[in-house]
């Protein structure tokens, strides 16, 4: 049986959840209605080295931007690098969730496969001494401050919450309510606090039109992600993708379950057309079904090969700029343009975890661990193509009568997968080449017409 | 029949064999990451073969297949490795320290226990717990417990589960209450499966406990504190087995300051 696999370039669909923030919180500097609902960070985690890189897709104006990020110890200023966005981007599409079609052969023929994909990629200046002694007063350290490329950062610590709240809104940080406690919780575990917002004047004469990924790189035997003040100031509840980057295995949280997503999934041929809103709907179903209690694993993959690889494995340069100092010269990293390969030793375990979490669900902080497991999981949903070409044999028959019973299979499953209504599913599938009433193609000419192809 | 249920019955490691068994039943058909199906039989027959050699190396009157097994299921819940092999090197470990590892006539460390320390030790890269797989989801708790009650009633070191898990809300909620963060926090902490396998099935164990009451108390109360404070301030996330591996050495002196009576597994 001759097998040929096709993958076409990866398709962009719109990423189901548009992320719109960092994990941290926003903190609208003037009035400005900011709120986030969704954010994709990138850690990277070997012993007790971590580089986290958040990604920025901030839409409004840049001078209203700022964020306030806990982290475990202070940052200095060459522990904080700014990212390009085509880095996350990347790792992105590399683990999004994919959708992959096949082709039905001729019943009446050997098998011939093609497989073509589609990726549901995921789609301050230095402060003066006035605020210094200010800072002071109301018990605010600032531990470190400077620029890096468009951003200004401060690395403060503070003795109380209330102090720390009140600095933070006389520089005209505007906190959500209920961020206190969170803040004074924070303060007694010794955490640092990491603030940032946008230097308009080396924002205008970096020649970017977007805000870049932040990057601070830290050592603590603290391995966490902090979504506590992420939960205060956005509406309902908000999404989290989290992608890590290992030496090991794949990472997991230790206080909240991991399941993974449905995957493997026949399903109709018009989803192609809608991938973008079946994820979302089946994302939302799944979380439904978890009472939003679990964290979903939608990638776990050695990133030495992929199959189907929904964009080219990372390059080395790639990982190393998002954090994996570990990585091996000449491990042998795929070349560009080769895709499913046999696993090789590159030392870098990529997961993609995604979370839709409020304060009720999920009270606590990530807490994150490296585990051993190497198993291989993505989410890959699948599209058959009918034959609908002339069959005319006692195979196309019987074909044709399985067809109408994988066809409603597939649109149960869909039903189930997304909540969606099982009458129009159908009705699209109909629409969408996929009949219930399909019926084997035969060449009524007479033969000699289908002989010599002149009729 | 009824006094054969009877006899079963007064021997709370039939109510174990249950309630471990149930849960690894419910794993694998509810959730994602139950353990590898193939490690159930190699765990369980290791448990039971070394049991079975020792039984004869040191000439004990019967084999008894019970306490080997209740070792197996736990390990089978509670322990990960990448590597099969070390599926049976643990199992192996574990009972062959209960016969191996003594003082005074007493085994000093929980088998299971100690098998999953002694590999966390000896092969770091490759062995795991996972403590957030069972989630929290409360009702599995609240069965747990209840199964669980049933073996309090009949194990007379329940009170090492009462007293432990006493102590483990000492802790967790004395942290919510200074850091003033809300108590859905520790209500999480309390909820995870992983604590209350530890709670109900390993620091109980009867044979590797403090004889006198008081011993028990203090005992629980400081591996609480131990594992709390590995857990939470150095980052050791098997914070809750170290704590017991390291308490259990303590014992023989926790039992010379407190002495009381043998415990006796009841025959059935």
């Amino acid at each position: 049986m001759k097998e040929i696999i096709l993958t076409l370039t990866a398709l962009m669909v719109f990423m189901p959840m548009q992320a719109k923030a960092f994990c941290g919180f926003y903190v609208a500097k003037a009035d400005a209605d900011l709120f986030n609902e969704a954010s994709k960070v990138v850690m990277s985690r070997e012993e007790d080295r971590t580089v986290m890189t958040m990604a920025n897709d901030f839409q409004g104006d840049v001078k209203d931007f700022a964020i306030v990020i806990p982290v475990p110890t202070v940052i200095k200023k060459s522990q904080v690098n700014v990212a390009d966005n085509k880095l996350i981007d990347h790792l992105d599409s590399y683990t999004a969730p994919r959708l992959v079609e096949y082709y039905d052969d001729n019943p009446c023929h050997q098998r011939v496969y093609m497989e073509a994909m589609r990726s549901g990629a995921a789609p301050m200046t230095s402060m003066d001494s006035e605020a210094f002694k200010e800072a002071k007063k109301l018990g605010v350290t600032i531990e470190e401050s400077y620029t890096v490329g468009e951003y200004d950062i401060l690395i403060l610590s503070a003795k109380e919450s209330d102090g720390l709240l009140k600095w933070l809104n006389n520089e005209s940080y505007k906190l959500p309510k209920g961020a206190e406690p969170i803040l004074k919780s924070y303060i007694k575990q010794d955490m640092k606090f990491f603030v940032a917002k946008v230097n308009v004047k080396e924002f205008e004469s970096s020649g970017f039109t977007y805000l870049r990924p932040l990057q601070v790189a830290y050592e603590s035997e603290k391995f966490m992600l902090p979504i506590r003040l992420g939960t205060l100031n956005a509406k309902g509840p908000q999404d989290l993708i989290l992608m890590t980057l290992t030496k090991k295995g794949r990472v997991e949280p230790v206080n909240y379950r991991t399941t993974k997503i449905p995957t493997g999934n026949d399903i109709p041929l018009f989803v192609a057309n809608e991938f973008g809103d079946f994820y979302k709907a089946m994302f939302a179903t799944q979380v439904e079904k978890e009472k939003m209690k679990t964290v979903f694993l939608e990638y776990a993959w050695d990133m030495a090969w992929c199959d189907p690889c929904a964009a080219d494995p990372l390059q080395p340069e790639e990982l190393r700029e998002l954090g994996v100092w570990w990585l091996d010269e000449g491990t042998g990293m795929m070349l560009p343009g080769r895709r499913a390969m046999p696993p090789q030793a590159v030392n870098a375990y990529v997961t993609r975890m995604h979370v839709r979490y409020d304060a009720k669900t999920f009270p606590e902080d990530l807490v994150l661990q490296v585990t051993e497991d190497r198993q291989n999981f993505q989410g890959r949903y699948v599209m058959r193509h009918p034959w609908n070409e002339e069959a005319d044999c006692e195979e196309a028959t019987a074909y044709y009568q399985d067809l109408t019973k994988r066809f409603e299979k597939e649109a149960k499953t869909l039903a189930n997968l997304t909540g969606w209504d099982i009458s129009d599913i159908r009705k699209k599938m109909e629409e969408n080449g996929q009949s219930f009433d399909m019926k084997p193609h035969k060449d009524e000419r007479p033969w000699w017409e289908q002989m010599w192809d002149n009729g | 029949m009824l006094e054969r249920l009877r006899t079963i019955s007064q021997d709370p490691r039939h109510f174990q064999i249950l309630t471990l068994g149930s849960l690894l039943c419910f794993l694998f058909f509810f959730y994602d990451f139950a353990p590898a199906i193939e490690i159930i039989p190699f765990v369980v027959g290791t448990c039971l073969l070394t049991q079975y050699v020792f039984t004869k190396v040191f000439k004990l009157s019967h084999f008894d297949f019970r306490s080997p097994f209740i070792t197996s299921l736990s390990l089978c819940l509670l322990f990960k490795a990448s590597v099969f092999l070390l599926y049976p090197i643990a199992a192996l470990l574990a009972i062959g320290s209960k016969f191996v590892i003594r003082y005074e006539g007493k085994h000093i460390f929980n088998p299971a226990n100690f098998g999953i320390v002694a590999l966390l030790f000896l092969a770091p890269d490759m062995v795991w717990i996972s403590p957030g797989q069972w989630g929290s989801a409360l009702w599995l708790a609240l069965a747990l417990a209840a199964f669980a009650t049933l073996v309090l009633l009949t194990a007379r070191r329940g009170d090492m589960t009462i007293f432990f898990l006493l102590s483990w809300v000492f802790f967790v909620f004395g942290r919510a209450l200074w850091l003033g963060d809300p108590l859905s926090i520790p209500l999480l902490s309390m909820q995870s499966g992983a604590l209350l396998i530890f709670a109900f099935f390993m620091i109980s164990d009867p044979k590797s406990t403090p004889d006198h009451i008081v011993g028990r108390a203090l005992f629980t109360f400081v591996t609480a504190g131990i594992a709390y404070t590995l857990q939470y301030h150095f980052q050791i996330r098997e914070g809750l087995f170290y704590a017991l591996f390291f308490m259990s050495m303590t014992m023989p002196l926790i039992d010379s300051f407190f002495k009381s009576q043998r415990y006796q597994w009841r025959q059935a």
